[in-house]
């Protein structure tokens, strides 16, 4: 399933030449501003509101093998959100960065899908938001190495190794408790179906991410739904589990229109520089 | 990192009573002022395996129970690269306690005993990781001052006897150089800030520095078996001398961050070349050792908690594994 | 009896050219996730190209207390020591 970007032409290939030489030279972002700023938004708040999730386990996980794994997710993810925040506030170019960005705004200027702000349930919630936010994130930034944008190309570059690894290893625990227990294979059930309806928020489109498809930028999400739809068929039939009904999709994170959880977890993350908005830190 | 001879002191512990074979104990003996390692399968005095598998799971369960209170502010970190920092500290305290419960393994114990003995109360763990974090400014101080001593108690460790113990502690030794540094970092940012942080930072000194000076165990006068640890590389510098040590390196970074040690007894001695300081208060300190410290029963719940909640996991792991075996077998 | 998962040792060839080196060890109920694991635990600071995983309990281990019959023999076969020959400064790489 390859995403709709532009063939490369000669003009184009010179560009990339200059980008391979390590400058930022992305003259076609100026005239975007506005809408390539909210899609950096989008990225950089997917991996921010997921990884602050992550964070909340630590030293609470069923092994201590395990608390490593999931921190070494959750600082993969916060990584991916300094790079995506930071650059957003680049392009916005307010005097805003991400730090600015991360720890200012509320919950109607936030943009990350409703999937990664669900709360961390049991282990099994935990793997089934994983499985499923990083399955389609994989592809995603398989995408986004193409991007004609170079910073967000460098960005994907770097974090689809990552993102392997997250889909890899959360696939993994859902097939060890999907076939492992009674005990395991229920919860893994609960976990998975408290998603479901959260799922078809990651592959839509609407207009402003399709203009940046069409300028070569982003990545056409509807593209990406079939092939995660052959491997979560296939994860879920290794773990003996039974295969998704979606319901009703139930959307509006992208339009900064949120769950009940969000708002928690940003009074929680947001305290300290709200409180003390003159304090560096 | 935490090596106080907890339960060292205590009366109950039984003594032990083997006989070992005089001339492999003088052969052993031989081996370890020669500074030579001391291998899993190689021969060991009983009293020697029972101190390391005392000692070793006492420091790995410090590691492991020391991912809580800093643990408790990962998600209020106040800025992204704080907040990455961190998780990635809080990761290698987790990291080093694995590898010291897999070093304590080769001497005969079980991650699940060394456990159950953490949550029982049966097994110590420094002291220090039973006061709460009540600011982020006490985030700088733990990594200031706790990961400060622990280094000071790791490094000579490094040629500790036990081979797996000594190879942990090198690679503990080497990521512990972070830590130490990101802690101090966020004391000089507040101390340097708004008058607010200031007094944030002032204040988790008051309340963290005699905690860390405890942290190198009770008087030398007070620890009777530290002879025999010597002379086995078990031990390798005296409580005092450490935390007299400590107190020389810390004093002028303290005075670097305009912050006042608690101390009203500090005072630089000249004869001596380092500082005169004020008399632990030992009363809080066995007290703690005995399980009353102010956040003890937080640390434990949520140490049982973690464990009871996510036997599940393991034992479906376990459940999984078996299958596929036996559908291989098949 | 224990029911804690299997115990891994854990080998790291930390770049092209050099062989495996014992890092340490893990737990975990299989070898997949005992290579995870291990990853997890022992590159976490990019410190390794290949890793390998040997359930304890299949190490095979010499005895330290044969060491004598096992290692002597060849401390006392001098000759395969380069410092046992006397070649003079002069020649070179050798």
């Amino acid at each position: 399933m390859s995403p709709s970007l532009p063939i490369i032409q000669p003009e184009d290939e010179a560009k990339a030449d200059r980008v391979q030489g390590g400058s930022y030279h992305a003259p076609e972002a100026v005239e975007w501003h506005p809408a390539l700023f909210d899609y950096l938004l989008r990225l950089g708040d997917d991996s921010l509101i997921l990884g602050q999730r992550l964070t909340e386990w630590c030293g609470h996980a069923p092994a201590l093998e395990i608390d490593l794994s999931l921190a070494n997710i959750g600082l993969d993810l916060i990584g991916q959100a300094t790079f995506f925040l930071n650059l957003a506030g680049e392009v916005e170019n307010a005097g805003r960065d991400g730090d600015k960005l991360a720890f200012h705004r509320d919950v109607l200027a936030f943009r990350n899908c409703l999937l990664v702000e669900q709360p961390n349930g049991d282990f099994a919630q935990t793997i089934a938001r994983q499985f499923l936010f990083s399955t389609c994130q994989l592809a995603l930034f398989q995408g986004l190495v193409g991007s004609n944008e170079p910073r967000i190309a460098e960005i994907a570059a770097k974090a689809v190794k990552e993102v392997r690894y997250h889909a890899e290893l959360s696939a993994e625990w859902v097939i060890r408790l999907g076939d492992g227990t009674d005990e395991s294979r229920q919860r893994m059930i609960d976990g998975l179906d408290w998603f479901w309806r959260f799922v078809d928020e990651m592959f839509e489109m609407d207009e402003l991410e399709a203009d940046l498809v069409a300028a070569g930028i982003a990545v056409d999400r509807t593209q990406l739904r079939c092939g995660f739809d052959i491997r979560v068929q296939q994860v879920l039939r290794e773990a003996t589990l039974p295969l998704p009904e979606y319901p009703r999709a139930i959307r509006g994170g992208r339009t900064g229109h949120h769950s009940e959880h969000l708002g928690h977890l940003l009074a929680t993350m947001q305290f300290l520089p709200r409180t003390y908005p003159d304090a560096v830190w | 990192m935490y090596t106080t001879e907890l339960g060292k002191a205590d009366p109950s512990a039984p003594v032990s009573i083997i006989q070992e074979d005089p001339a492999l104990l003088e052969a052993f003996e031989v081996r370890v002022a020669a500074d030579e390692f001391i291998e899993p399968k190689d021969w060991m005095p009983e009293a020697y395996r029972k101190t390391l598998v005392r000692q070793i799971s006492q420091h790995a369960h410090s590691e492991f129970v020391g991912m809580l209170p800093e643990g408790n502010w990962l998600t209020r970190a106040p800025s992204l690269r704080r907040k990455a920092v961190l998780l990635a500290k809080v990761q290698d305290e987790g990291g080093h306690g694995l590898y010291l419960y897999c070093a304590a393994e080769t001497l005969g114990t079980s991650r699940e005993e060394m456990v159950e003995a953490l949550h029982s109360g049966k097994a110590k763990y420094s002291t220090i990781f039973n006061y709460p974090t009540l600011t982020w400014a006490d985030i700088g101080a733990i990594g200031w001052l706790v990961d400060g001593a622990a280094i000071m108690n790791q490094v000579p460790l490094q040629r500790t006897s036990y081979g797996p113990y000594a190879r942990a502690m090198v690679r503990v030794c080497k990521e512990e150089s972070f830590h130490q540094r990101q802690g101090y970092e966020i004391m000089m940012a507040m101390a340097n800030g708004t008058a607010e942080q200031k007094a944030m930072a002032q204040d988790a000194l008051n309340r963290w520095w005699w905690p860390s000076l405890m942290m190198f165990g009770p008087p030398d006068a007070n620890s009777p078996n530290s002879a025999q640890s010597f002379r086995w590389r078990i031990k390798r510098d005296s409580n005092d001398d450490l935390r007299q040590k400590f107190v020389d390196i810390t004093v002028p970074q303290a005075e670097y961050l305009g912050l006042t040690v608690p101390d009203p007894a500090l005072a630089w001695n000249e004869a001596k070349g380092g500082y005169d300081f004020g008399e632990v208060d030992w009363e809080e300190f066995y007290a703690v050792v005995r399980g009353e410290g102010p956040t003890a029963k937080e640390r434990m719940k949520a140490r049982r908690d973690a464990w009871n909640q996510g036997a599940w996991v393991r034992e479906a792991a376990d459940a999984y594994e078996a299958k596929r075996q036996a559908r291989a077998a098949a | 009896m224990s029911h804690d998962w299997p115990l891994w040792e854990v080998f790291i060839r930390s770049r092209g050219g050099l062989g495996h080196k014992h890092v340490g060890s893990v737990h975990a109920p299989d070898s997949e996730l005992a290579v995870r694991h291990a990853r997890d635990v022992y590159t976490r600071r990019l410190e390794g190209v290949s890793i390998w995983v040997v359930r304890s309990s299949d190490i095979v281990a010499s005895d330290p207390e044969q060491a004598g019959p096992m290692f002597e023999p060849a401390e006392s076969k001098v000759y395969r020591h380069p410092t046992f020959y006397d070649i003079p400064d002069i020649v070179k790489h050798i």
